[in-house]
């Protein structure tokens, strides 16, 4: 897959595609990983462990936080692909990345979302990427 | 890919020259530049962090790694997760609260203000027309692009703090002329004028045109004129089902005397209708129970003076029967004076923090009225509240009658 790295990292997983944006804060509890915004279409399916895929970042500015948190706390996705370069979320895995070191959550944008959305699984390898 | 140019000022931080946590903190301004496609960096005069809202652990142990080194430019503090002034306020664990402490702690050792608001603004000190800074809190940074005419970029948790120490950022979206301009319009012309004077007006409007517009800069058309409270509400509640970081009103915000002045002569249009209004408010509802009203919550964002002033007046020395909670600044709070005459009514004063943000009411005391779309959009997944949406004043009769008190009269 065509992919170019907001945070740089290697995971490999079967999908969990998003029909809406999702903003982490507010939108995702990061104790189970659980979609709890009442207004996704998604609400209660659970991110740990898939290659999310998502059109763009949404909302609220803390959603970084909550990214990380989720990464300490391991109910993170395995990586993070995206229709379109989102700040907060790149951010989120990047302080992660600083601060947790072994537990990297891969964010990249995908040169065609529509191949990533049909997907059923990614691997998101930047010795792979184009960007 | 484009290329970051950075100066050697930059270089040297990132070096480590100015110690460990100034490099952690040009690390993140770099890495966030270039998932942001900026080509290089641009001093900021101001930061604004909501970086000391507790989110977990993941955010205490960013800002200790942090203490050892001091914001390089006049830094605020947004909303905790405590109350420091009314601290049996709060309802969450000790082992979290000592938490959250820590974290407030840790970022005002590096020399940030514990103004402890969302709502920076309404303190005395304010970013100029054209100043470029860097603010977090989504409410926050849509109110000083778009009313101020400041200029910052939608930032979050971490880049708000690693701006505040190295005191640069990416010299990319907001911050730039071209991205400031319009790329559609609404059209609330042919509402009624009555209507278009009350802030529960903005409050819908805010909600429509956020989830309509996306991450794109909206222009409202048809407004003759708003206050500054209007025009928070309309941003927060935007900034809330969208990711809007800027708006105009034509006429009215500084930026845009005319639409011609920051839209091209062709742009896609949206015509607002009352019906459009009803239903943001009936979605905004569902699923609250007005036959379980619990609690009644003003404030978010902080309440400014005026907004005080005014819930005193509704009131007009009437008691409240339901648990009312007003979120101000502290700041607010003691320029107001009169936070006695809200207390003896029943109403409860609430700053640092924000009802909705932090373990204060109990999720089973049922539903809430609330005359904020942000508060109402965020309460059900944050604390486990839906809410009714309603004007301040019929939050306001509500609370005092004791039960769901609508004045449709309002809303045409």
């Amino acid at each position: 897959m065509d992919l170019t790295f907001l945070v740089a990292g290697y995971a490999s997983g079967p999908t969990l595609v998003l029909d809406q944006p999702l903003s982490f804060w507010g939108g995702v509890d990061p104790a189970t990983g659980t979609i709890i915004d009442a207004a996704h279409p998604q609400l209660g399916a659970v991110i740990t462990g898939r290659i999310l895929v998502m059109p763009s970042g949404r909302g609220s500015s803390s959603a970084s936080s909550v990214l990380a948190e989720c990464i300490r706390t391991g109910t993170a996705p395995a990586g993070i692909v995206l229709g379109e370069a989102d700040p907060i979320v790149a951010l989120g895995a990047l302080v992660a990345k600083e601060l947790y070191p072994d537990r990297v959550c891969p964010v990249a944008v995908a040169a065609d979302y529509s191949q990533a959305a049909r997907a059923e699984s990614i691997t998101m390898d930047p010795n792979q990427a184009t960007g | 890919m484009t290329v970051l140019r950075l100066s050697e000022a930059d270089e040297a931080m990132l070096a480590g020259e100015a110690g460990p946590q100034v490099a952690l903190g040009m690390r993140i301004v770099t890495g966030l530049a270039a998932a942001s496609g900026a080509r290089s960096l641009l001093d900021i005069s101001r930061a604004h962090i909501d970086g000391c809202l507790y989110n977990g652990r993941a955010s205490l142990d960013f800002a200790e790694r942090l203490t050892g080194a001091q914001v390089a430019v006049p830094t605020t503090l947004n909303v905790s997760s405590l109350d420091l002034l009314h601290p049996d306020l709060i309802q969450s664990s000790p082992e979290t609260q000592q938490r959250a402490r820590a974290l407030m702690d840790a970022y005002t050792s590096i020399g940030a203000q514990p103004t402890w608001t969302c709502a920076p603004y309404q303190s005395l000190v304010r970013p100029s027309f054209g100043e470029q800074i860097a603010w977090a809190e989504s409410s926050a940074v849509v109110f000083a692009n778009s009313v101020l005419g400041a200029r910052t970029d939608r930032y979050g948790d971490f880049i708000d703090a690693a701006a505040a120490i190295t005191g640069r950022a990416p010299a990319a979206g907001l911050h730039l002329d071209e991205n400031r301009r319009a790329e559609v319009a609404f059209d609330v012309a042919a509402l009624s004028p009555g209507l278009k004077q009350r802030d529960a007006f903005f409050a819908m409007l805010g909600l429509i045109v956020g989830t309509e517009s996306g991450k794109r800069v909206p222009a409202v058309v048809g407004i003759d004129e708003a206050t500054e409270d209007q025009l928070k509400t309309f941003g927060a509640a935007a900034a809330s089902s969208g990711s809007v970081g800027m708006f105009h009103v034509v006429g009215v915000t500084p930026e845009a005397p005319t639409l011609r002045d920051v839209a091209p002569a062709e742009l896609p249009t949206i015509t607002v209708t009352g019906e459009m209004l009803r239903t943001a408010r009936q979605q905004v509802n569902a699923g609250a129970d007005s036959s379980q009203l619990g609690s009644v919550h003003l404030g978010t964002p902080h309440y400014s003076i005026s907004q005080l002033d005014a819930v005193l007046a509704t009131l007009a020395r009437r008691a409240v029967k339901l648990d009312v909670y007003i979120s101000t600044g502290r700041d607010v709070l003691v320029r107001w004076g009169k936070a006695d005459l809200l207390t003896e009514l029943g109403v409860t004063i609430v700053t640092d923090t924000c009802t909705y943000v932090t373990s204060i009411v109990d999720p089973r005391s049922g539903s809430a009225m609330t005359d904020s779309a942000k508060w109402a959009y965020y309460a059900p997944g944050n604390i486990g509240v839906k809410a009714i949406f309603g004007s301040m004043e019929e939050c306001v009769e509500t609370a005092v009658a004791g039960r769901l008190t609508e004045r449709p009269d309002q809303w045409t």
